[in-house]
């Protein structure tokens, strides 16, 4: 589904932003991607999406490549953006004029979440906050039931009641043959709906795996006393540490996505 | 400072569900929700949920029948017993004793304890 050979991407000669990347993905996923500011994410999925050009390599989305934006393209592809305008419309208006650009759109899954988000389609978009139009957009773009679906910090926004709203609402409305990746800062926001974790450093991935390997691979464990030959990471925590350890126990551990971004920061070779 | 890890979310699902069987609330032959529906209802990945029923298809306490959804199976209850009674004695129950252990607390004030729990209980 996603086919990406030594990607490359600058604003300017001075800095690279997206430096020799490659990436492979299938649907039935959905993908966390998460990397430092600056590390290239944004810029990620306006590639992806066929926003921006690339100066190097080759990109492969939905068996076409994103820049040409050809109208089949783009009808299988939906961006949740970080920054977004909305037209002075209501909601009942922009899901009319929107949805029809989106083949497989489904009018009663919109009905539905824009209730779940307690939001009424008689409501104009200009008078809304930020994080009820990021719900609208959320919403609207899981009711396009496109093949791709990427968000750039979803849950930017959203109060404390609607981002357990969010999780549940990503969890129950996504289908085999979709793709979605979310990009973000708030990891405890999305560790229980992602199964695959993708990290961005300088430009490149540097890691990309699934969670349940991920908790086959290493315990997730929270000691008193370091046992440093043991320890791949740590870092200390009130009366001891939190430590990523090669697996030995039977039993799974939850991943602490953050302690795990935290160490491939530091070292990501160690996880290789 | 004691530390408890955290289990992996799929072995989590997997024990949510032997609670409500445990509890009565579901029941043996009984149906139980969708992994479509269980990944909405508590907000994660759908194929942590199908990881988590298949799991526990292995172990016997669910079993699927095709295109009408997932049952508890008949004597899941007994099953989980015995493998919590199991758990309980082989792994909380000595720490309960390396606990008391440490805090000196002898055998017979363990037990007259133990007795006055025993009856509260009942």
């Amino acid at each position: 589904m996603v086919s990406i050979n030594n990607l490359q991407f600058s604003y300017s000669k001075k800095a690279t932003i997206i430096d020799q990347l490659n990436l492979e993905l299938d649907p039935g996923k959905i993908v966390g991607l998460l990397g430092k500011n600056g590390a290239g994410k944004s810029t990620f999925f306006k590639l992806m999406s066929g926003l921006i050009h690339p100066k190097g390599g080759s990109i492969n989305v939905l068996n076409e490549t994103p820049f040409q934006r050809q109208p089949s393209f783009l009808s299988k592809l939906f961006l949740v953006p970080e920054e977004f305008e909305l037209p002075p419309v209501t909601i009942k208006e922009f899901v009319k004029n929107t949805s029809p650009f989106y083949p497989r759109f489904d009018q009663r899954m919109i009905v539905e979440l824009l209730d779940k988000f307690e939001l009424k389609d008689n409501l104009n978009l200009k008078r809304l906050s930020y994080g009820q139009k990021k719900k609208v957009i959320i919403a609207f773009a899981l009711a396009t039931k496109a093949e791709l679906i990427l968000m750039d910090e979803p849950t930017n926004g959203l109060d404390i009641p609607s981002k357990a709203i969010f999780r549940k609402i990503m969890a129950g409305n996504f289908e085999e043959d979709q793709l979605i990746m979310i990009s973000t800062h708030q990891v405890k926001d999305i560790d229980t709906i992602i199964d695959h974790l993708i990290v961005l450093d300088n430009g490149g991935v540097i890691y990309n795996e699934s969670i349940f390997d991920l908790t086959q691979k290493y315990d997730f464990l929270k000691v008193q006393q370091l046992i440093v030959a043991e320890t791949l990471y740590a870092e200390p925590i009130l009366g001891g540490y939190k430590t990523i350890a090669p697996k030995q126990d039977q039993d799974d551990t939850q991943v602490d996505l953050e302690l795990f971004f935290n160490a491939l920061i530091n070292d990501y070779k160690k996880f290789i | 400072m004691e530390f408890k890890n955290t289990k992996s979310i799929f072995t989590q699902i997997g024990d949510d569900v032997k609670d409500k069987i445990m509890e009565g609330e579901y029941t043996e032959e009984g149906k139980i929700p969708s992994t479509r529906e269980l990944a909405g209802i508590v907000g994660v990945n759908p194929n942590t949920t199908i990881k988590a029923y298949a799991v526990l298809q292995q172990e016997g306490i669910i079993y699927t029948q095709r295109g009408k959804g997932y049952f508890v199976s008949q004597g899941a209850k007994e099953t989980i017993i015995n493998d919590r009674k199991e758990e309980f004695l082989n792994e909380v129950l000595p720490e309960t004793v390396e606990q008391a252990n440490k805090l000196e607390i002898s055998f017979d004030e363990l037990q007259n304890y133990l007795k006055d729990l025993y009856h509260e209980e009942k």
